[in-house]
């Protein structure tokens, strides 16, 4: 009986260090063909932060976050949403999925696309209204591609596809936002009105996560990181958690020595 | 003799064939379009070849029971029966072995067709009579189609298209991004059977018509001929409706008027040829005008090279631009500026410098991403903007 008291005691305190946290994830395993690529990561994300998950090619970056989106089928390991199952929260998580990772030759205008961040506001047959229609249209204002909005998606250029993709997520006026790499393959232009979004959605209070390659812009983007190769190297603030050893870790000593010292690359 | 076709003045079957087959053409072009934006037109081949095995099963199973063994709603539920397993075949094959979607498509097609076949055989050895005309279903045959075979098409038809219409937010969300698709609470699972179902039904629906063999036909180059035209999902739906419920209309038409001709092939063909013309001549996305398109851009690009060099006063060599700029009596044969052509060629100067400056400018830039060498900065920018581009690279100099 005493044991038992003590697990629920234990369980709660826990609980109540992890309840407001928009994403926490425990014991993460994902695994193709027995070979893992995410192998066991615990990671608690804070609420109001822009946290980076950095680590190099293959490291399971986009495999965590997807299998916490339940997009592909963790091995082990669970991820609660403010406290609950993705199930209970959908509406306050939005997803930005690699820009590579679908056909822009859908046949899709930029409106289309944005709009199907009010998915689960409409449903099946609830009427596209003109209130929806203002959420699109502000929603492509702040990535500035409202001039675009009756583009055909092919036609964009990759910084471009990347806003919509944006654009899209802002529409669903979530309180977490799950980005990945939001700056892969973008032009400088389409960087800054990212990272500008970003800002302003954690001055609202909002949480980022964003998987992340390019270790120059670490300290300038994130406040916190989740390094990480398979395993999870470290996590915490950039200027606790982004550090030499961490990321000589990570990437096995293959860094150049400029990008391997975080405090020069700040320089 | 087509016209009456066409009206529905030939008779009784003639129309019979003809309202089903539309009905049928415009289900399949509708459901065909979410297949074709997944990419996975070719399981709707596998999920039609699956179905044979099931009609000798029914016939059997129908005729040993005293039945008759012609019985069409039988045989179409022992149809979906098989279809539905073989759709199941190829979905585990491809997520639970190595083996790939196509693949997974040509072995399950190939042994379900194969154990179609041998059942065929068997059931022409058996004693119970009327088992004539079972291959039919392999290339459909309309001859003597019944009311009830019509309305049983007709009412799969309407159902069909009432469930893509309810499910089209969904199915074009998962065809597009399934990822966020799922982060957005759909179920993968859930709408690919929906999905597959719809195909399975227009299937079964279609055997009587167009065969087993064809029935792919009808679900795949409506939507392709579509998507000649628009680039919006909804209007690629009913734009596929309409081209498969023509195609199937002047088909059934056609082999009404001409007794002997098939009629499921027939529709095929039609089709075929909606889908030849629109490839030839659509705007944008059709050939002669992605061909027209590229003449005139190279064309563009030679002109204002030719038009930059005369500018600076470097020689041309290619003849192409210089028959261009001599075409617009912009430069004489030995590639010297003709006045009109001085003057076109400082304004053209110009133009690039100021998109130079654009690039440059943080707050240009993405309007800057608009350059392709054509485009004059005018159309881009405002005339504020260009103001201050110009302050920043001085006033334009005289042309002598």
């Amino acid at each position: 009986m005493q044991a038992r008291l003590e697990d629920v005691t234990m369980r709660d305190v826990r609980e109540r260090a992890t309840r407001g946290s928009p994403l926490v994830i425990r014991g993460m395993t994902v695994a193709y063909d027995r070979k893992p690529v995410v192998f066991s990561v615990d990671a608690t994300f804070r609420s109001g932060r822009i946290t980076g998950i950095i680590g190099p090619n293959g490291a399971g970056k986009s495999t965590l976050l997807r299998a916490a989106l339940g997009i592909v089928k963790p091995l082990a390991g669970q991820a609660t949403f403010f406290g609950r199952t993705l199930a209970g929260s959908r509406d306050r998580v939005a997803y930005v999925p690699q820009r590579a990772s679908v056909d822009w030759d859908f046949p899709a205008r930029v409106v289309d696309v944005v709009a199907q961040g009010l998915y689960r506001r409409l449903g099946l047959l609830g009427r596209f209204g003109r209130d929806h229609e203002d959420m699109v249209m502000s929603a492509l204002e702040r990535v500035g591609m409202e001039d675009f909005s009756a583009r055909q998606i092919g036609q964009l250029s990759g910084g471009q596809q990347q806003r919509v993709f944006l654009a899209r997520a802002l529409a669903q006026d979530a309180t977490l936002y799950l980005l990945d790499e939001p700056f892969a393959g973008v032009d400088a232009a389409t960087e800054r009105a990212i990272i500008k979004v970003l800002k302003a959605l954690r001055s609202a209070g909002r949480t980022v996560v964003a998987v992340h390659h390019d270790l120059s812009t670490v300290e300038e983007y994130f406040d916190d990181v989740l390094v990480m190769n398979v395993r999870k190297i470290s996590d915490g603030p950039v200027g606790t958690a982004f550090t030499t050893e961490a990321l000589d870790t990570a990437y096995g000593g293959r860094l150049e020595r400029g990008m391997r010292d975080p405090q020069r690359a700040r320089a | 003799m087509l016209r009456d076709a066409l009206t529905f003045q030939l008779g009784y079957n003639a129309t019979l064939v003809t309202v089903a087959a539309v009905l049928l053409g415009i289900a399949a072009g509708v459901t065909g379009t979410f297949l074709f934006l997944r990419k996975r037109a070719l399981v709707s081949d596998a999920i039609a070849h699956a179905t044979l095995p099931g009609i000798g099963l029914a016939f059997i199973a129908l005729a040993l029971s005293g039945h008759d063994g012609r019985h069409l709603p039988g045989l179409l539920a022992g149809s979906a029966v098989t279809a539905m397993s073989g759709l199941f075949a190829v979905q585990w094959l491809s997520s639970r072995t190595r083996l790939s979607e196509d693949a997974a498509i040509g072995a399950v097609l190939s042994a379900y067709f194969s154990l179609g076949i041998v059942l065929l055989t068997v059931i022409q050895t058996m004693s119970t009579g009327r088992q004539a005309g079972l291959e039919s279903f392999l290339l459909g045959s309309t001859a003597g189609m019944l009311l009830s075979d019509a309305i049983l098409i007709a009412l799969g038809g309407l159902l069909v298209v009432a469930l893509v219409f309810l499910f089209r937010r969904p199915m074009s969300l998962v065809s597009f991004d399934p990822g966020f698709a799922s982060t957005s609470g759909v179920r993968l699972d859930r709408i690919d059977l929906t999905m597959m179902g719809l195909v399975l039904g227009v299937t079964v629906v279609g055997l009587k018509v167009v065969g087993l063999i064809l029935i792919v036909a009808l679900l795949i180059i409506p939507p392709v001929t579509a998507r000649f035209w628009t680039d919006r999902v909804e209007l690629v739906v009913i734009l596929a409706g309409a081209f498969g419920g023509v195609a199937a209309w002047l088909g059934a038409g056609l082999s009404a008027s001409a007794p002997d001709l098939p009629t499921g092939p027939l529709i095929v063909l039609v089709s075929f040829c909606l889908f030849a013309v629109s490839m030839a001549l659509a705007p944008r996305r059709g050939l002669l005008s992605s061909f027209v398109r590229h003449r005139r851009f190279q064309a563009g690009v030679h002109m204002r090279q030719g038009l930059l060099a005369l500018a600076q006063g470097q020689p041309i060599y290619e003849p192409l631009t210089i028959r261009l700029l001599k075409a617009r009596g912009l430069a004489r044969a030995d590639g010297m500026p003709t006045r009109e052509g001085t003057i076109r060629a400082a304004r053209a100067f110009r133009d690039e410098k100021r998109w130079e400056v654009a690039r440059a400018t943080p707050e240009l830039e993405l309007a800057a991403a608009r350059y392709d060498g054509l485009t004059q900065i005018e159309d881009v920018l405002t005339v504020d903007q260009i103001a201050e581009i110009d302050r920043r690279i001085g006033p334009p100099e005289a042309v002598q």
